[in-house]
């Protein structure tokens, strides 16, 4: 294993002090590892957490900010932080006015999330919880836990959080972020496998000339593997099962995201855009946003996703908003 | 303690003391088994939590058995994260308010305490037997637990078959395709390994088996 850390033991703490002592006027880390926005709570705001395994730099430690995230909770790598945090978060965001939690859809993350909210009501906080699965690669089925919560979580932390700073209240932010998980989807694919610090060896192995399909953001295996195809071709397969899903439809306008994966040049992310803009056009879906960068990575896996998110006025506009972020700012 | 019929306090935490070693010992197994299935950090994940679980035993007030367990399980929710740290942490929590208050257990008690817990892990992970979860070591252990305790066995006796039958039901999941938790994304391709959540719930088990019956051993499974 080669990695730029002292020890993977302290990797996540010492990730958290450095982006403190990089980004203190916008963030403060709080015991147990919790990132708070450093004005929180604001008075009559909807507080917005989020969390999940670290590892998907800059989510969600790097959305914690004005427009954004209030909290969020970083585990251990790839793993769902445990209820503590997210109460601890809840509590420290809690204006009076209720508390939102962004949710992927992974196992654990719902058990640690709902326990947290339990516990959150007990203390007399309103809590809802929104659970974003927008991952087609996985079929919601009985015989599945159901899509995982991937691309479309970082545009549901900017809109949502967007709303919650102009005043929404938890019922209106509620259902706007119900509202993007309904019009959002998304699928990935990788060239390479990324290493766990703490496991020292690639999660999986894949050939010089393989890749994986269908992949999700922590480096378990995907859907197919097959041969190294492309980008062009690899374009086409993720954004086919995209649009045939929600259905995207001709007139549709769509936010489109083509996110790397934390390995990838964005000469390869903007070649994928390319060919991602032509198969839109043939399908008469304009593109109304573009958002291309590394903002839900595994590691340093090398592949990418696309995500598309269809669009109407009030989704627009709250993705205008301004934000300011230690990843993301615009409009400030 | 061979032929003894009750289970102390000390004998609640060597089972703990002996299933955190076992986890130690068998942390880049467990995790080798979730990557080939999932995502690579069930051992180690465990291995922290299980560390953190036993540094606080020495420094409970009461020689109460139900205690112990609940401080355990108090513990692993706080640490391990995941989904196996809400699912070992609430089999450690039903473990303990079904053993509240007690300074000693028999194996009716053991009966009922596993139950409680094979129930709390249902209600939250609302996974059933074949899923290729930790319930396909769990439930099969517990229905010998249940014969051999029926049938009059020796504590010693029920307590092998208990994990004689955790461990067939650990092989067991090898060709099952998953339903539940993150081996489920990968459909048909998941069968073919062993559960590393059914793997870590036979060490559990195994562990109560070698310490309750003063055989320790250090095998490797499957």
């Amino acid at each position: 294993m080669k990695k730029l850390i002292n020890a993977p033991e302290s990797a996540v703490d010492e990730e958290l002090a450095g982006m403190v002592a990089a980004h203190g006027d916008l963030i403060r880390v709080i015991e147990p590892n919790v990132v708070v926005r450093v004005d929180a709570p604001r008075q009559g705001k909807v507080g917005v957490i989020s969390g999940g395994g670290s590892g998907h730099e800059p989510m969600h430690g790097g959305y914690v900010g004005m427009g954004m995230l209030d909290a969020a909770c970083p585990g251990a790598v790839f793993t769902s932080p445990v209820p503590d945090q997210m109460l601890a978060a809840t509590t420290a965001v809690n204006g009076g006015a209720g508390v939102l939690h962004i949710v992927k859809n992974y196992t654990g993350d719902i058990m640690n999330f709902e326990l947290a909210a339990e516990m959150a009501r007990a203390e007399g906080i309103e809590v809802s919880s929104v659970v974003i699965a927008d991952d087609v690669a996985v079929k919601d089925s009985l015989y599945t836990a159901g899509r995982r919560g991937v691309g479309g979580t970082v545009l549901a932390e900017k809109i949502v959080g967007a709303a919650a700073e102009a005043g929404a209240d938890l019922a209106t932010v509620t259902a706007l972020c119900q509202k993007v998980q309904d019009n959002v989807r998304s699928m990935g694919m990788a060239l390479t496998s990324c290493t766990v610090p703490a496991a020292g060896k690639p999660t999986f192995e894949l050939g010089e000339d393989e890749m994986e399909i269908g992949i999700g953001i922590h480096g378990e295996p995907g859907r197919t593997r097959m041969k190294l195809a492309t980008a062009d071709e690899i374009t086409e397969m993720l954004a086919m099962p995209i649009l045939d899903d929600l259905p995207f439809r001709q007139g549709d306008s769509v936010l489109a995201f083509v996110n790397g994966m934390g390995g990838t040049p964005l000469m390869e992310l903007y070649i994928v855009f390319n060919k991602l803009s032509q198969i839109l056009k043939g399908r008469g879906v304009s593109i109304g946003r573009s958002f291309v960068g590394n903002w839900i990575t595994s590691l340093e896996m090398a592949g990418c996703s696309i995500t598309l998110l269809r669009l109407d006025d009030e989704l627009t506009r709250f993705w205008d908003a301004p934000v300011k972020t230690p990843a993301l700012r615009w409009g400030i | 303690m061979s032929g003894a019929t009750s289970i102390s306090y000390d004998d609640v935490v060597a089972w703990i003391n002996t299933f955190a070693a076992t986890i130690r010992a068998q942390k880049d197994y467990l995790t080798a088994l979730d990557s080939a299935i999932g995502d690579a950090d069930h051992g180690i994940n465990m291995d922290r939590g299980m560390q953190a679980a036993i540094a606080k035993l020495p420094g409970l007030p009461a020689r109460d058995v139900g205690a112990a367990f609940k401080s355990v399980g108090m513990t692993l929710v706080s640490t391990v994260g995941g989904a196996s740290g809400p699912l070992y942490g609430t089999f450690f929590l039903q473990f303990g308010t079904a053993t509240a208050g007690r300074e000693s257990i028999g194996v009716d008690d053991v009966n009922r305490a596993l139950d409680a817990a094979i129930a709390g892990i249902q209600r939250l992970g609302k996974a059933e037997a074949g899923d290729k979860t930790m319930l396909d070591a769990l439930l099969p252990a517990r229905d010998a637990l249940h014969a051999a305790a029926e049938s009059g066995a020796s504590l010693e006796e029920a307590l092998a078959r208990m994990a004689e039958a955790a461990e067939q039901g650990m092989l067991a999941t090898t060709p099952l395709v998953a339903r539940k938790g993150r081996a489920s994304y990968l459909g048909e391709r998941s069968a073919g390994h062993q559960d590393p959540g059914a793997t870590s719930s036979y060490l559990l088990l195994k562990a109560a088996a070698d310490t309750w019956s003063g055989s320790a051993s250090g095998e490797a499974p499957g």
